[in-house]
C-alpha cells in the first residue's frame, strides 16, 4: 500500500511517472494504446455526447410547455425528439459505463497492464468517434424523424430524412461497443492475477463480463437488422414491404431482440457501480456476493428472451404475448434481488455519506421506481393501455437516466481520485447528488400520470388537459439540468484546484487502489498476488502493517468520528 | 391549475384494468418505501462513527436469499395470471360483435359501418354492444388507442388486426394514433362517440355524418364482384342450384369461417385475412384438388374495396341472406378436374349445409 | 480458473531455425507469457466469430421465415439458381479448408515451404469461389433476376415473391463472399508475412486464428448452399 500521495507528488511511484504526465502531445494522446488514456478520450466524447442529447431534451421539454408548440415545426420536433433518442442512447447510455469506466478499471481491477488487445481498444475510440460524427453529420444536414426506433414501413418508405447517414453512425458504433465486450470478455477470462479466482472478482468486473456477453451477442443482430433497412431504403428489396411478402413487424422482432438487451447494456455496469461503492462506503463486504455476481449472468441470459414485451399491441400473437410477459416477470427479480442484497450490506456496516455513496442512493432511489414500472409494463393487460404512452417514457428514464447516470455519476466521482489524482470539492458534489435527486422526481413523476390518462408519447401537439403536467415536466427539467452542470463545473475545477489525492483516499479495497493516483502507464510491474475475498474491510484493517496514517487508522476504527479522505488542509478547513 | 389523475372508465374493461394498475401502484410504492426507509434507517444506524454493536456482521445468508427472490416471484407471478387472464379476454371479440372497419392512413382515421356509412377521424357507436374493429393501414403502421376504453391496437398495411371492446357509458372520449406515424402523427386524433341505442340507430339510418350515404358495404362488394368478374371461375353465386361444369375455382358459398384442407394436407380457417390473402397472393395457399391458376388482384384493388368484397363473401352460403329466392345451399361439388390424371377430392371439411358460420 | 500457462501446442524445432520456445519477443507488454498471449487470441477469435454467427444468423433467420410464408414462390424461383454450380463451390471451398488446415499445421510444425504453399492453395481456391460466384451473378444479371428496376420474373403471379427472393439470395451470398474477400486479404497478409520470416521464428497463433475465420466462412456456406439452392418441393 503506498501512500507516495500524501505529500503531493503524484508521479513519486516506484514504478514510473503518471500515465498522465507520459507524454502531452495530441499524437500522444490519439496514438496512445494505453486503456487508461482510451478511457479519458471516451470520457471526452462521451460527455460531448450527453450535451448534445441533453439540449436536444431540452428544447423538447420547452417546446412541450405549449399544447400547440412554442417554436418549432412539426418536422423540426419529430427531429429533435429522435435525435435525443439516438445520441443518448448509442452514444453515451451504450458506451458510458463500459468505456469510460470499464476501459479504466478492468485491467486494473485484474492486475493486468493492460486490456487483452489494446490496439483494438483504440480501434473501437476510433469507431465510435466516426460513429458519431456520421450522426452528428445527419441531425445538422436535415436530421431523421423515425425515432430511435426506426419502425418501418415509415422509416423504410415514408420518410425522406437522413436515415442511411443516422443508421451508418449506430451500425459503426455498434462495432465499437463490440470491440470492447470481446475485450473484455478475454481479459477477464485469461489476465486475471494469480490467485484471483472468478469468486475473488470485484462485483464490478462481474458486471462488465455479464454485460460483455449482451454486447457480443445482441450488437451484431441489430447491426444487421439496420443494414435491412439501409437496403430496403436504397435497393427496395422487399424485405419488410407486405407487397412483396415481408412483413414490417420482422423488423420490430430483430430491432427489439438488441433493444431490449442493450438496456440491460446500460444498467448491468451502473450496477457493478453501486456494488463497489456501497461495499466501500459501508466498510463491508457485499451481502450475498454470489447471489449479486449470479444475477448479474442471469440478467443477462433471461434479458435475451423478454423483447416481445416491446410488442404485445403489435400484431403478435397472444400467446407469444403471455410467454413474453411471463418472462418479463422474471427477469425482474435478480434486480430485486441485487437491490436487497445492497441493502442488507449497510447492516452493521459503518456509512459515509460522500457524493460517491448519495449517488449510489439516488440509483437505489430511483431504480426502485423505475424497475417497478417495469411490472405494469410487463403485465398485459395494463401495458395495452399504458404501451405508446408517456408512462413508458416515465418508466425508462428512471431506469435509464435514474439508474444508470445515477450510477455513472457514482462511478465518476468515487474513481475521480484515480484517474486524475485529484479531489473533488465533496461539500458542492453531495448538494448537486440531492438536487439531482429532487429535480429527477419533478421531471418524471407527472410524465407517469399523463401516460395513464393517455398522452401518447411523440406528440407534438396535445390535448390542453395535459398542459399543467408538461409545464411541471419541464420546470422539473431545469432543477435537473443544473444538477448535471454543477459536476461539469467542479470536477473541471478539481483538475487544477483540487486536493491531490493518495493513491487509496476512501480507504477501500481493490488492486486499483494500491497503486498510485494516478497510476503509472503500466499498473503494476509484475501481477499483485490476490490471496483474500473482495472487500475483505476486516483483512485491510488487521494486516501485517499497522495503519500509520490518520485515515486508514479511522476507518477501521468505526467509532472515530468522520474522517475526510487523505490530503485534507491541516487546518481543518472546508474540502 | 386543472391536472388530469384518472381517465374515464368507459368500457367494460376499464374497472378490471385499473384494478390491475392500481395493485401494481401499491406494490410499487410498498417496495420503494420499505427499501428505501430500510436504507434511510441502516445507513443513519450504522453511520461512521455511531456507537453501535458491529460485532459479527453477516455477509450471507441463504435462507433469506430464498425468501427474497421467492416471495416477489410469487407476488409478480400471480399479477402476471391476473392480467393475462384478463387480456385473453380482450383478445378474443364475441361472436356477436358489431363489426366497423377501420382504416389508418397518414394522418387520419376513416371508419366504415357495415351500411356503408363512413366517418374521418370519429367513430359514432351504441352503448352496451360488444364492438369489433377490423383495422388496416393504407401506408405506415398506426395504432388505434382510446384511453377511456383501455384498449390500443397497432394498425399495419398489409394484415388486418382487430380490437374489441363493449362500451358503458355514453359520452364522447378522445381517440389518438399512438405510433409514431411522420409528420401530423400528433394531429391524427379523433373523437369516439357512445350513444344510447336509439339514438345510434336513428344517427346510422340517417347516413351518420354525411351528406349522401354510399351504398352498403354489402351491396358495393356485390357490384365490385361482377365488375371484376370473380364469377366467372368461382360461379355465379347469386344464382342457386348446381355449379357450372367449367367452373376452375372453389365455390364461395358459405365459404367464410369454414375449415378449408390445402393441398398438401394443411387445414386453415378461412377468415378475414384468408380472403385478403386469396385475392392479392393466390399462389399463397393452394386449395386441395385445384389448380394454381387464379391470377393476383394486388395493385388492382384499395384496401377499401378488399374489405368491401369480404363483406360481400360474408354473406354468400347464408340461409337467411335474403337475396333471391332462398341462398344456394352449400355442397361439396367434387372438382372436374382439367387434366385426367389428377385425382378429385372433396374441397371442405366439417361445414354444415346451409349454416352460418 | 487461473492464469497457469498451459501447454497448448509442443514446439517442435525445425531444420532451419532453433527455436527455444520462449518467444518473448514476440509476447505484446500485456501479456505474461507467450501461453498466455495464445489462450488470448484464441478466445479472443472464438468471441468474435460468435458475434459473426449472429450476424449471420439474423440472415438465415429472416429467409427462413420469409421462405416458409412464401414457400411455393420460393420454390419456384430457387429453380433458377444453378445446383451444379453451387455443388462445385462447395467441394471448393470444403477443399479450401482442408489447404487452409494443413497451413496451420505447416505453421505450427514450423515448416515454412508447406506453409506457403498450402495458403497459397487456399488463396487460389478462394480466388476459384469467387470466380464462379461471379458466373452465377452474371447469369442473373442476364435474365433481369436482379431485384431493382430492371427486375423481370417470367411468372407474373410470384414475380413479387420471386424478388424477395433473390434479394435474400444476393444479400445472403453478397455477405459471405464479403467475409472471402475479406479473408483472402488476411491469407495474403499471412503468406507476406510467412515468405519474409526465413527463419521460421514467427509465432503460428496468427495463421491459426486466420484458420478458424476461415473455417468460419466455410460453415456459412454450408449452410447457405442448402437453403437456397435446395429447397424441398
Amino acid at each position: 500500500m503506498t501512500d507516495a500521495g500524501r505529500h503531493g507528488r503524484r508521479d513519486a511511484d516506484a514504478t514510473g511517472p503518471s500515465y498522465l504526465s507520459a507524454g502531452h502531445s495530441l499524437r500522444s494522446w490519439l496514438f496512445t494504446l494505453d486503456h487508461k488514456r482510451i478511457a479519458i478520450l471516451y470520457l471526452i466524447s462521451v460527455t460531448a455526447f450527453f450535451v448534445v442529447g441533453g439540449l436536444a431534451a431540452g428544447a423538447v421539454r420547452v417546446e412541450l410547455i405549449k399544447p400547440r408548440g412554442t417554436f418549432m415545426s412539426n418536422e423540426m420536433y419529430n427531429r429533435m425528439f429522435t435525435l435525443h433518442g439516438v445520441v443518448m442512447i448509442f452514444f453515451f447510455l451504450i458506451p458510458a459505463i463500459p468505456a469510460v469506466l470499464g476501459n479504466l478499471l478492468v485491467p486494473l481491477m485484474v492486475g493486468a497492464r493492460d486490456l487483452a488487445f489494446p490496439r483494438l481498444n483504440l480501434l473501437s475510440w476510433y469507431l465510435y468517434t466516426a460513429g458519431g460524427l456520421c450522426a452528428l453529420t445527419a441531425a445538422v444536414s436535415g436530421g431523421v424523424d423515425t425515432g430511435w426506433t426506426f419502425y418501418t414501413p415509415y422509416s423504410t418508405f415514408y420518410t425522406n430524412s437522413q436515415v442511411t447517414l443516422t443508421i451508418a453512425g449506430a451500425f459503426i458504433a455498434g462495432f465499437s461497443s463490440i470491440a470492447t465486450g470481446i475485450n473484455f470478455i478475454v481479459t477477464i477470462h485469461k489476465m486475471r492475477a494469480p490467485g484471483q479466482t472468478w469468486f475473488r472478482l470485484p462485483l464490478f468486473i462481474w458486471a462488465q463480463y455479464a454485460t460483455s456477453i449482451i454486447i457480443v451477442l445482441g450488437t451484431p443482430v441489430v447491426a444487421i437488422t439496420l443494414l435491412l433497412v439501409v437496403a430496403e431504403r436504397v435497393a427496395h428489396i422487399g424485405v419488410f414491404d407486405p407487397k412483396y411478402g415481408g412483413d414490417p413487424v420482422l423488423f420490430q422482432h430483430l430491432f427489439w431482440f438488441y433493444s431490449h438487451p442493450a438496456v440491460y447494456i446500460m444498467i448491468l455496469p451502473a450496477m457493478g457501480v453501486i456494488s463497489e461503492v456501497i461495499a466501500c462506503f459501508s466498510r463491508k463486504r457485499i451481502f450475498g456476493y454470489h447471489f449479486v455476481a449470479g444475477s448479474s449472468l442471469a440478467i443477462a441470459a433471461l434479458g435475451f428472451l423478454v423483447w416481445g414485451h416491446h410488442m404485445f399491441v403489435s400484431g403478435q400473437s397472444m400467446y407469444a404475448g403471455m410467454v413474453f410477459s411471463f418472462l418479463s416477470f422474471l427477469v425482474a427479480i435478480p434486480s430485486a434481488v441485487k437491490v436487497f442484497n445492497w441493502t442488507a450490506t449497510i447492516y452493521k456496516g459503518s456509512v459515509s455519506f460522500d457524493a460517491p455513496p448519495l449517488f449510489a442512493f439516488c440509483f437505489i432511489g430511483l431504480f426502485l421506481i423505475g424497475g417497478l414500472t417495469g411490472l405494469f409494463l410487463a403485465s398485459l393487460a395494463t401495458d395495452v393501455h399504458l404501451t405508446h404512452t408517456y408512462f413508458v417514457v416515465a418508466h425508462f428514464h428512471y431506469v435509464m437516466v435514474g439508474g444508470a447516470i445515477s450510477a455513472y455519476f457514482a462511478g465518476i466521482h468515487f474513481w475521480w481520485p484515480k484517474i486524475t489524482g485529484r479531489m473533488y470539492p465533496e461539500t458542492i458534489a453531495r448538494i448537486a447528488a440531492v438536487i439531482l435527486f429532487i429535480g429527477f422526481h419533478l421531471t418524471f413523476l407527472p410524465q407517469f400520470v399523463m401516460g395513464f390518462v393517455g398522452m401518447p408519447r411523440r406528440y407534438h401537439y396535445y390535448p390542453p388537459e395535459f398542459q399543467t403536467l408538461h409545464v411541471l415536466s419541464t420546470a422539473g427539467s431545469t432543477v435537473m439540468a443544473l444538477a448535471y452542470l454543477l459536476p461539469v463545473v467542479y470536477l473541471l475545477w478539481s483538475l487544477r484546484y483540487g486536493r491531490r489525492a493518495s493513491a487509496n483516499p476512501w480507504g477501500a479495497t481493490g488492486l486499483e487502489w494500491e497503486i498510485a493516483s494516478p497510476p503509472p502507464t503500466h499498473n503494476f510491474d509484475s501481477p499483485p498476488r490476490v490471496t483474500g475475498e473482495p472487500y475483505d474491510y476486516e483483512a485491510l484493517c488487521l494486516s501485517e502493517n499497522p495503519p500509520t496514517d490518520a485515515r486508514r487508522r479511522a476507518t477501521c476504527d468505526p467509532t472515530a468520528s468522520e474522517p475526510r479522505a487523505t490530503g485534507e488542509r491541516s487546518d481543518g478547513g472546508p474540502s | 391549475m386543472n391536472i388530469p389523475l384518472l381517465p374515464e372508465q368507459a368500457s367494460s374493461f376499464a374497472v378490471e384494468v385499473d384494478a390491475i394498475y392500481f395493485v401494481l401502484w401499491a406494490l410499487t410504492i410498498l417496495f420503494s418505501f420499505v427499501v428505501m426507509a430500510a436504507i434511510g434507517f441502516l445507513a443513519f444506524r450504522y453511520r461512521r462513527g455511531a456507537r453501535v454493536d458491529r460485532s459479527r456482521p453477516v455477509h450471507s445468508d441463504l435462507r433469506i436469499e430464498l425468501i427474497w427472490s421467492i416471495v416477489p416471484l410469487v407476488i409478480g407471478l400471480v399479477v402476471f395470471a391476473w392480467s393475462a387472464h384478463l387480456y385473453a379476454r380482450t383478445r378474443i371479440p364475441p361472436a356477436d360483435s358489431m363489426e366497423i372497419y377501420v382504416i389508418g392512413k397518414q394522418w387520419m382515421w376513416q371508419m366504415q359501418h357495415a351500411n356503408g356509412v363512413r366517418e374521418n377521424a370519429e367513430l359514432h357507436i351504441p352503448v352496451r354492444r360488444n364492438i369489433k374493429l377490423t383495422m388496416i393501414s393504407q401506408d405506415v403502421i398506426h395504432s388505434f388507442y382510446v384511453p377511456a376504453f383501455r384498449v390500443k391496437h397497432d394498425v399495419l398495411p398489409g394484415a388486418y388486426t382487430e380490437l374489441w371492446f363493449k362500451p358503458t357509458r355514453v359520452g364522447r372520449y378522445r381517440l389518438y394514433c399512438s405510433q409514431y406515424c411522420g409528420t401530423q402523427h400528433s394531429q391524427m386524433d379523433g373523437w369516439v362517440t357512445v350513444m344510447e341505442p336509439d339514438d345510434f340507430e336513428k344517427w346510422l339510418a340517417e347516413g351518420g355524418s354525411e351528406i349522401a350515404p354510399s351504398a352498403g358495404l354489402v351491396e358495393a362488394g356485390r357490384k365490385l364482384f361482377d365488375q371484376m368478374a370473380c364469377g366467372s371461375c368461382h360461379g355465379n353465386t347469386a344464382r342457386t342450384g348446381a355449379v357450372p361444369p367449367e367452373q376452375r375455382g372453389g365455390s364461395l358459398n358459405g365459404l367464410y369461417g369454414s375449415m378449408v384442407r390445402l393441398k398438401g394436407g394443411r387445414q386453415v380457417k378461412a377468415d378475414e385475412a384468408y380472403l385478403r390473402e386469396s385475392i392479392l397472393r393466390p399462389n399463397e395457399k393452394i386449395v386441395d384438388g385445384y389448380w394454381p391458376i387464379m391470377p393476383s388482384y394486388e395493385g388492382q384493388l384499395t384496401e377499401e374495396q378488399v374489405i368491401q368484397l369480404i363483406a360481400y363473401m360474408k354473406t354468400l352460403g347464408k340461409a337467411d341472406a335474403g337475396r333471391g329466392a332462398g341462398a344456394s345451399p352449400a355442397t361439396s361439388v367434387p372438382l372436374v378436374p382439367l387434366v385426367p390424371s389428377e385425382p378429385s377430392s372433396p374441397r371442405r371439411l366439417a361445414r354444415q349445409e346451409g349454416s352460418a358460420q | 480458473m487461473g492464469v497457469r500457462p498451459v501447454q497448448s501446442v509442443p514446439s517442435v524445432p525445425s531444420a532451419d531455425a532453433p527455436d527455444d520456445g520462449s518467444h518473448m519477443d514476440e509476447v505484446a507488454h500485456q501479456f505474461e507469457s507467450i501461453e498466455q498471449q495464445r489462450e488470448a487470441y484464441v478466445v479472443g477469435m472464438w468471441v468474435f466469430l460468435v458475434t459473426e454467427i449472429m450476424f449471420f444468423g439474423v440472415v438465415f433467420l429472416v429467409y427462413t421465415v420469409y421462405r416458409s410464408l412464401n414457400h411455393a414462390a420460393f420454390y419456384e424461383a430457387h429453380k433458377q439458381l444453378d445446383i451444379g454450380l453451387g455443388t462445385l463451390n462447395t467441394f471448393v471451398l470444403l477443399t479450401s479448408s482442408l489447404t487452409m488446415a494443413l497451413a496451420v499445421h505447416s505453421a505450427q510444425t514450423r515448416n515454412r515451404r508447406a506453409q506457403m504453399a498450402a495458403l497459397l492453395t487456399t488463396l487460389a481456391l478462394a480466388g476459384v469461389f469467387l470466380a464462379v460466384k461471379a458466373v452465377e451473378y452474371s447469369h442473373k444479371f442476364a435474365h433481369h433476376l436482379v431485384p431493382g428496376d430492371g427486375f423481370a420474373y417470367p411468372d407474373a403471379a410470384i414475380a413479387n415473391q420471386a424478388r424477395l427472393f433473390f434479394s435474400l439470395y444476393f444479400g445472403a451470398t453478397g455477405l459471405h463472399a464479403l467475409h472471402v474477400v475479406i479473408g483472402m486479404l488476411v491469407l495474403t497478409v499471412m503468406l507476406v508475412r510467412a515468405s519474409l520470416d526465413k527463419r521460421s521464428r514467427a509465432d503460428y497463433m496468427p495463421v491459426e486464428m486466420t484458420g478458424l475465420y476461415w473455417h468460419f466462412v466455410d460453415i456459412v456456406w454450408i449452410f447457405l448452399f442448402p437453403l437456397l439452392y435446395l429447397i424441398p418441393r
